[in-house]
């Protein structure tokens, strides 16, 4: 193995880290707080790259334009399920609650291949984002050199978020004991949607960079990366932001370096993910950063 | 009508017997038609899919999600097993059969005993570790294991024949195989949740710690239910596989279960019953559903929303419906048994004239 | 009043259930005698969504232009198979028991294909796959017949072409668990081998999974072996994200495909770096082979209106397998399975959109040319017609 090829390697493991990183934070904070696996957040993931597609190439709007419209759309979208699919299960069994998550997501990706067929459709071609640069001997579009970047900073924004605001307080109060938060007077359905909130803006930041790289935009492709982005969310602590992003480094570097240096193993590669889930919850079910949760008997 | 013990016998065997002749019928072509003998014959592998899956979901409340992986365990076992020697080489063109499978075939029974067996036994490998995870947790690791399943088996090609399947599945030529198997297997749970293991289970799900204060083995039920419904997941696909006459790794991807989990939660977690019939509603009303998929045209106008695709939306939005508004589905935990059918129309009898002397 | 509801809703099922099959026997029961039904499975929604629409959208023209056989109307059956096997063989048994057609057209996908076989062989009921390219699809199946040429064939032709450009060392790429990605890969690897005379000649063979879109790693591996050609059968919906990595990691290697790639997708989605790009496919839409093929293209790219670029090949594929039956059963001058069966092996110098069609012993359309195209300045574009013996 050339120094070169690991260095590529190692380029293309970072990338794709950084955004199963964005889409683990979703997860990790709607589970830190209710306790829910958002089987949905991958078909949320999946209905802001269409947004994209339609805002570009339907209503010509300009790439910066269409960002944020996008932004708004999708969080809409987030905190709309959170309305109808999930607060009216507030006090109903865990399990009827993630079937309802499961019916959303199945909801989702039928809807979206009746909406808008199953023939893939082009992701626009944002020129900032894919010119392609070269550094050293390696070659990098700008969205995978600034994608680790940006995965960074609204990580540290919405660590700000949650550590130094007042909502977040009540966010971090709200994961730790939910019946208490509620005694203590904070409005849980404000906190639940500022939840979904961030959520959906970090899935739809994080379809446009992945549209950006993959720009392929069909019906299920939020399936599997959203199941990934849950393991990651496991593998670093669920509940923990940082863990969140840490786990996903780790699963998209592991997926790429299994090709790297098994490629006769390339077959495998989606079962990386769910072995690393099935290790972590084994070993350590709290993952690499997770609290120790004891369970109110 | 009272219901006693002997009045009871009767309607069963009365209700037995219009269930046998209905089949027969159907298998000598005296009604129905291929197309509703094999709608009918997927109904009855769905039953026995989703009853097993009940078993570990709401009988025993863990909520598991691993049951096409189990399917593609019982499929993948009748497949290789019961393909005629003769058509292996043709259906292995490219990556040839290991050369010891190449050499076996079994009956079809005992291929589908067997699929059932391989399942379990994975279950209990998987359950040992699994199963002290806790509800949705638990859920995610069954997804997973079914999935690495399903990727074992595509990248296993001297065995499975990978992406490209194995056909000339020998068909069965009467309903009763799957009826037969379907009515056995309900029967074996039903026996099952009403003895005492049973109650243990039903106990684990209320109150595990409840439960284990009681003095029952967590761990060892926990495991023994998991298994049990693997195996009936087995069956029925290995059922599946002969219906079908082929075997194809994609189609066990993981939300195949979620056709499952939808009939388990509209007949009821934890009613026998409520499954069966929701096993035959959902097959058949997805069947019904299909005119929603072709072009719909109303006095000369092409209603526009009636392309491919809408029957699913309907369906999933069905099951949203379903989870937000009647949790309980058709049955919640109850049964459906003479007793309540009669006391059923016994209530009815006893409302009307009430509400006639109202008005 | 939970209790009410359900019963309500359960009744209602119960109706709708019951209104269904009146419904549907009644319409089977006016209509048998002045129109001629042939039936059609695809997948319209599901993982092979998008191929089995455009497929359906050829047969759906071709009834168009030719709406008529033996004097009566000819009504389409168009049923969604959801791309999953189990879903394929009750649709066709629908097809069969209920719609009473005649003859079936499809389906894009070999599995299903294979799946709803049986089915069609009891009820010998003929049957044409217009783009199934798995040999297994026809064998041992005297109603199976298919519209488009094998995998082997199609393997073949691409190992002598990349051979022919001087290529010495190849790559492949074929999606794991994907038939027709995984069939044509194997057919293209060993006649590579068998040409080359040298086993060592494929540097590489890298798998990728079900709606996988980062290929980073695996072009990297091949980037660092640099093979004189990569192959990469795959669908058009990973096409695109294949070719693009590719050239955005700097690899300059030939880069090929299987027909699925005559697709507009690959193009709209891929943009420039889909310049280049070889492929096989069935048909050339500048240089029509036949006259029917000039009439079909004119008229389906009216039809499109734009919507699509370029006519994809599976809607030619489908326009050519309900040509092919409708002149069968013109041929035949009757309904009977049997008798359009015999008509269609007796098939001779068809003139279809994809060249001249006559079918081998197994079914398979017999052709023997195969067009060679590239990309240039976002169109597909001519090269080369290859014949194989």
């Amino acid at each position: 193995m050339t120094s070169q090829l690991f260095m590529q390697q190692l380029a293309n493991g970072i990338s794709l880290g950084s955004l199963y990183a964005l889409l683990a934070i979703g997860y990790t904070m709607v589970y830190g707080i209710l306790r829910l696996i958002n089987f949905a957040h991958g078909d949320i993931f999946m209905m802001a790259a269409y947004f994209m597609t339609f805002s570009i190439v339907t209503f010509k709007l300009p790439w910066y334009i269409a960002i944020i419209v996008v932004i708004i759309a999708t969080v809409a979208l987030g905190v709309l399920l959170e309305k109808v699919a999930y607060r009216p299960l507030r006090d109903a069994p865990r399990m009827s609650i993630m079937i309802s998550a499961i019916g959303a997501s199945f909801l989702f990706s039928n809807l979206a291949t009746y909406l808008f067929t199953g023939v893939p459709r082009g992701f626009p071609d944002i020129k900032v984002l894919t010119t392609t640069v070269k550094v050293g001997s390696i070659s990098l579009s700008v969205a995978t050199l600034i994608t680790p970047f940006i995965t960074l900073v609204l990580l540290y924004l919405v660590l700000f978020i949650t550590n130094k605001t007042k909502i977040g307080m009540a966010m971090r109060a709200v994961s730790r004991d939910f019946e208490t938060a509620k005694l203590m007077g904070i409005n849980i359905n404000r906190v639940i949607s500022t939840t979904f909130i961030i959520g959906s803006a970090l899935a739809a930041i994080g379809a446009i960079l992945w549209g950006s790289r993959y720009p392929s935009i069909m019906p299920l492709m939020g399936v599997m990366p959203g199941l990934k982005c849950f393991i990651a969310a496991v593998l670093g602590g669920i509940g923990n932001t940082t863990g969140a992003v840490i786990g996903g480094f780790i699963l998209g570097m592991s997926e790429i370096m299994l090709i790297t240096f098994l490629p006769s193993l390339t077959g495998y590669r989606d079962a990386i993910a769910f072995i690393i889930l099935i290790v972590v919850l084994l070993v350590k079910p709290t993952g690499l950063l997770g609290e120790k949760v004891t369970d109110k008997v | 009508m009272i219901i006693n013990k002997k009045n009871k016998l009767i309607l069963n065997i009365l209700l037995f017997l219009a269930f046998a002749t209905i089949i027969i019928l159907l298998d000598t072509n005296k009604i129905g038609d291929p197309y509703i003998k094999r709608v009918l014959n997927l109904s009855a592998i769905y039953a026995i899919v989703s009853v097993s899956m009940n078993l570990v979901n709401g009988f025993t409340g863990l909520f598991s999600l691993g049951q096409a992986g189990f399917m593609a365990i019982g499929a993948y076992t009748v497949a290789i097993f019961t393909v005629p020697l003769a058509d292996r080489a043709k259906i292995f063109y490219i990556t040839p059969q290991n050369p010891i499978l190449a050499q076996i075939e079994l009956p079809f029974v005992i291929a589908l005993i067997l699929g059932g067996l391989l399942a379990a036994l994975v279950a209990i490998l998987i359950g040992m570790p699994v199963l002290r995870l806790k509800s949705d947790y638990l859920a995610i690791a069954t997804l997973g294991f079914s999935e690495i399943i399903r990727i074992v088996f595509t990248n296993t090609k001297s065995i499975t024949n990978g992406a490209l399947g194995i056909k000339s599945i020998p068909q069965m030529p009467t309903m009763w195989v799957f009826f037969g198997v379907a009515l056995l297997a309900i029967f074996i749970i039903w026996l099952l949740i009403n003895s005492s293991y049973g109650r243990a289970f039903k106990a684990i799900r209320e109150d595990e710690v409840a439960a284990e204060a009681m003095g029952i083995n967590l761990f060892k039920h926990k495991v023994m239910s998991f298994s049990i419904g693997a195996f009936f997941a087995g069956i029925g696909g290995g059922l599946l596989a002969t219906l079908l006459a082929t075997v194809n790794p994609n189609q066990f991807y993981f939300t195949f279960t979620y056709n499952f989990l939808l009939i388990i939660v509209l007949g009821g977690m934890g009613s026998l019953s409520g499954t069966i019939i929701a096993s035959f509603v959902v097959t058949v009303g997805l069947e019904l559903l299909r005119f929603f998929d072709s072009p719909l045209t109303l006095f000369g106008v092409n209603i526009p929303l009636f392309r491919p695709g809408l029957r699913m939306v309907i369906f999933s939005l069905l099951l949203m419906v379903l989870v937000l508004f009647f949790r309980n589905g058709l049955l919640g935990q109850k049964e459906l048994s003479w007793k309540v059918i009669c006391d059923w129309f016994n209530r009815k009898k006893r409302k009307k004239p009430a509400e006639g002397g109202r008005a | 009043m939970k209790r009410k509801l359900s019963l309500f809703i359960c009744i209602l099922m119960l109706l709708s259930l019951i209104t269904a099959c009146g419904g549907s026997q009644d319409s089977s029961a006016t209509a048998d005698e002045d129109v001629i039904k042939i039936g059609v499975f695809e997948p319209l929604t599901g993982m092979n969504g998008g191929g089995g629409l455009q497929e359906l959208g050829g047969i759906e023209y071709a009834n168009k232009i030719y709406p008529e056989v033996l004097g009566k109307k000819i009504e389409l059956f168009v049923h969604d198979n959801k791309s999953d096997q189990g879903e394929a063989t009750t649709v066709v048994t629908r097809l069969v028991e209920q719609d009473k057609v005649v003859a079936i057209i499809g389906s894009y996908g070999s599995a299903v294909s294979i799946a709803a076989g049986d089915i069609i062989r009891n009820a010998q009921i003929p049957t044409m796959a217009a783009s199934a390219t798995n040999p297994m699809v026809t064998q041992g199946n005297d109603f199976y017949f298919r519209a488009c040429f094998l995998d082997p064939f199609q393997g073949e032709v691409m190992a002598n072409y990349a051979i022919e450009q001087g290529a010495k060392t190849a790559a492949v790429i074929m999606q794991n668990g994907d038939d027709y990605s995984v069939g044509l890969g194997n057919f293209f690897i060993n006649a590579f081998k068998e040409l080359t005379g040298d086993d060592n000649s494929i540097v590489d063979i890298s798998e990728f999974q079900l709606n996988e879109a980062d290929f980073n790693a695996i072009l990297t591996n091949i980037k660092a072996k640099n093979p004189d050609v990569i192959f990469a059968p795959s669908a058009a919906t990973t096409a695109p994200l294949i070719i693009k990595q590719a050239r955005d990691l700097g690899v300059e290697s030939l880069i090929m495909g299987g027909d699925t790639w005559e697709n507009p997708a690959v193009i709209d989605v891929a943009g420039a770096d889909a310049e280049g790009i070889v492929l096989s496919t069935f048909f050339d839409e500048n240089d029509p082979a036949t006259e029917e093929a000039r009439r079909f293209v004119e008229g389906y790219k009216e039809e499109l209106a734009g919507s699509e670029p370029i006519i994809p090949a599976v809607a030619a594929l489908g326009y050519d397998a309900y040509i092919l039956l409708r002149d069968a059963i013109e041929r035949a001058g009757s309904t009977d399975g049997v008798a359009i069966r015999d008509a269609l092996r007796e098939t001779k110098d068809f003139e279809g959109v994809t060249g001249i069609i006559n079918f081998t012993e197994e079914g398979d359309a017999d052709k023997n040319i195969a067009v060679i195209k590239t990309v240039e300045n976002g169109q597909f574009v001519y090269i080369d017609t290859v014949e194989v013996k």
